[in-house]
């Protein structure tokens, strides 16, 4: 079977300087990337803007049909894919290198289901929305992945020191089907209006209507972040396996926890915010791999802004495929992400 | 000087080593024997400092080495495992350049310096037609030796390049650098065996660097190793010079076996031939 990574890999940098031109050309290619999706992206929809309008400094911005558009409409919607998009690719990677296993999810481990639940019981048992208005809802599937991400990382490092990558998935994989059970269970009691409520949850919605989820996403999604920065080394020797890691001096305990803490509430944080998005967090790292290789210092900037920019344009074809009518965005990346993660299933044998 | 000072380890309450004392000196050459089970392994793994000793202590020229950071301690003590098993695709290249792992800073990218390393310690274990190769494509053989130019490359001292001023440990015994190596030869053919003894040891003796050997082959550790660490059941049985330990008696102690050891006319290591259950 020709192995399509071992010839793209094979155009690696054979200099020093040319890694660290590639880490640059990376970063600043696949950051372009994003930004300009999330420019492009707010001109499409029933209404057709011009992107020269609506930065037209001469026209007040209250006279400016265009700019409010562009800025009150789309733009946040735009971001928060982007935001979204890039979390759970990011997590999708950090937690393959993490279990070791190429077909890890971000809602491998659980986050997303508890995200789930938390959000189908503010949904049914409707009270508090009244309380907190329109925040309940992401309040209340952070919370939930929150408590997941405590669950799954006591199970995992209650039984021995360290930190048990197998426990870690088991737990993960038992918590997703105890979540979706209790879920299942509670919509079965609920009342027809709330369930329909409660899927389409579950089926992604980007639509935040304002900047502020975004601002809520933003501290939790940038600290993952800034995690993110000082682990692709280190998760390139992981993939060694923990104890070639340990001996080339790496602390592996301190590793294991950085990623699985950070990749798990950038998870919860980006559900939060959209919904379980499924399919982003698999497939992006794996096309980033085909294009720049296996270095986790390429694979991890790449999978932040082609994550950002992927889910942008199929939020894009999600609102406007089928206009008037608006299709679920997890729908339209379960559809790509489907077939193409049966192929890499297939591949890998 | 690598020291085991009598050292205890058990998994779970399950004892697996017993006040095991072992000394590997500077340039030693050392192989340890022991049947299925009886902690050589294990042993490795506590010598790396991969595993902390329930009782005694591992000292790195008498150092303990639980006071010793990972990075110092990577940049001295390097361990080849059985096998290595990748979750992603790296190139031969990428990961000899993992060795440079205790040299960099957090955000540092690998410098010409670290190349050039990286390249003399392909060289030096003879896989540099092997540079752009991916790591999964390989024999058993060649995996094992790109691991070792690897490991190589950890060394804070440039062991593959014999003109390095800072280089040879013989002008400076206070820092030992050892190869830890698990059962080198359990998945290799007999030509492959060979070349694994040749290339450790050139290691040992062109590149100064000490040796410890796990392995279940007598004769490779015969032909091979100056001194033997021979476990059963987590206790030394035997250890000194090869020629001292291996001896049928000990086999016969150790493995239950009776076996015929004697000189090879052509070689002139001894040899070990298993004749019968005991």
């Amino acid at each position: 079977m020709p192995d399509t990574t071992a010839t793209l890999s094979d155009r690696r940098p054979a200099t020093a300087g040319s890694l660290r031109r590639r880490v640059w050309a990376v970063q600043i290619g696949f950051g372009l990337l994003a930004v300009v999706t999330c420019v492009v992206a707010p001109l499409i929809g029933p209404t057709s803007i011009s992107l020269s309008r609506v930065f037209d400094g001469t026209i007040p911005f209250a006279e400016n049909v265009d700019a409010q558009i562009f800025f009150i409409a789309r733009l946040p919607r735009a971001i928060a894919g982007a935001l979204v998009g890039a979390s759970l690719a990011a997590a999708g990677v950090v937690l393959q290198a993490l279990l070791r296993n190429p077909l890890a999810t971000p809602f491998t481990l659980g986050v997303s289901a508890g995200a789930s639940l938390g959000a189908m019981l503010v949904i049914t048992l409707g009270v508090p929305l009244t309380v907190l208005g329109s925040a309940a809802v992401p309040l209340a599937s952070f919370a939930g992945a929150l408590g997941a991400l405590a669950i799954v990382y006591f199970l995992a490092t209650m039984r021995r020191q360290g930190l048990s990558t197998l426990v870690l998935l088991l737990a993960g994989v038992t918590l997703n089907s105890l979540f979706s059970a209790i879920i299942l269970f509670v919509q079965y009691l609920a009342d027809p209006a709330q369930t329909l409520q409660s899927v389409r949850w579950v089926m992604g919605n980007l639509d935040v209507g304002s900047y502020r989820p975004i601002l809520w996403g933003l501290a939790p999604i940038g600290l993952s972040f800034v995690a993110f920065a000082r682990l692709p080394r280190a998760l390139n020797l992981l993939t060694m396996g923990a104890d070639s890691a340990a001996t080339r001096g790496i602390d592996v305990l301190r590793t294991q926890r950085l990623a699985f803490l950070s990749a798990s509430l950038a998870t919860g944080a980006a559900v939060a915010v959209g919904g379980p998005i499924g399919f982003i967090g698999i497939i992006v790292p794996h096309l980033v791999r085909l294009l720049v290789g296996a270095d986790h210092r390429l694979v991890l900037p790449a999978s932040i802004g082609l994550g950002a920019a992927f889910l942008v344009i199929c939020d894009v074809a999600a609102r406007t495929l089928l206009s008037p009518m608006e299709l679920p965005v997890g729908v339209i990346t379960a559809m790509l992400g489907g077939p193409f993660f049966l192929w890499l299933l297939v591949r890998n044998r | 000087m690598l020291a085991a000072e009598d050292v205890s380890f058990g998994y779970d309450a399950r004892p697996v080593l017993n006040g095991v004392s072992v000394s590997v000196p500077a340039g030693g050459l050392v192989g340890v024997l022991g049947p299925n089970g009886s902690g050589k392994t294990t042993l490795l793994k506590l010598l790396a400092g991969l595993l902390p000793p329930s009782r005694g202590r591992i000292t790195l020229d008498g150092a303990d080495i639980a006071s010793v950071d990972r990075r110092t301690m990577a940049r001295r003590v390097a361990v080849v495992p059985q096998e290595t098993e990748l979750a992603f695709d790296y190139s031969v290249l990428d990961i000899v350049l993992m060795g440079r792992y205790p040299h960099l800073r957090t955000f540092e990218l690998e410098g010409p310096n670290d190349l050039d390393i990286a390249r003399r310690t392909l060289a030096a274990t003879g896989t540099t037609h092997l540079e752009q190769r991916t790591f999964r494509t390989l024999s058993g053989g060649e995996k094992q030796r790109v691991v070792i130019a690897s490991a190589l490359a950890q060394f804070e001292t440039d062991v593959a390049n014999p003109s390095d001023p800072h280089g040879p440990p013989d002008r400076d015994p206070s820092h030992t650098r050892v190869l830890l190596l698990d059962e080198p030869t359990s998945s290799l053919d007999l030509s492959f065996q060979l070349a694994t003894a040749a290339l450790v040891q050139t290691l040992n003796r062109t590149h100064a660097t000490t040796v410890v050997v796990c392995t279940h082959d007598l004769n490779f550790a015969a032909g091979l190793c100056h001194d033997l660490v021979v476990l059963r059941d987590g206790r030394v049985i035997a250890a000194g010079p090869t020629e001292t330990v291996l001896t049928p008696d000990t086999i016969g102690a150790v493995y239950d076996v009776e076996a015929d050891v004697r000189r090879h006319p052509i070689t002139g290591h001894l040899t070990v031939v298993p004749l019968a259950r005991l």
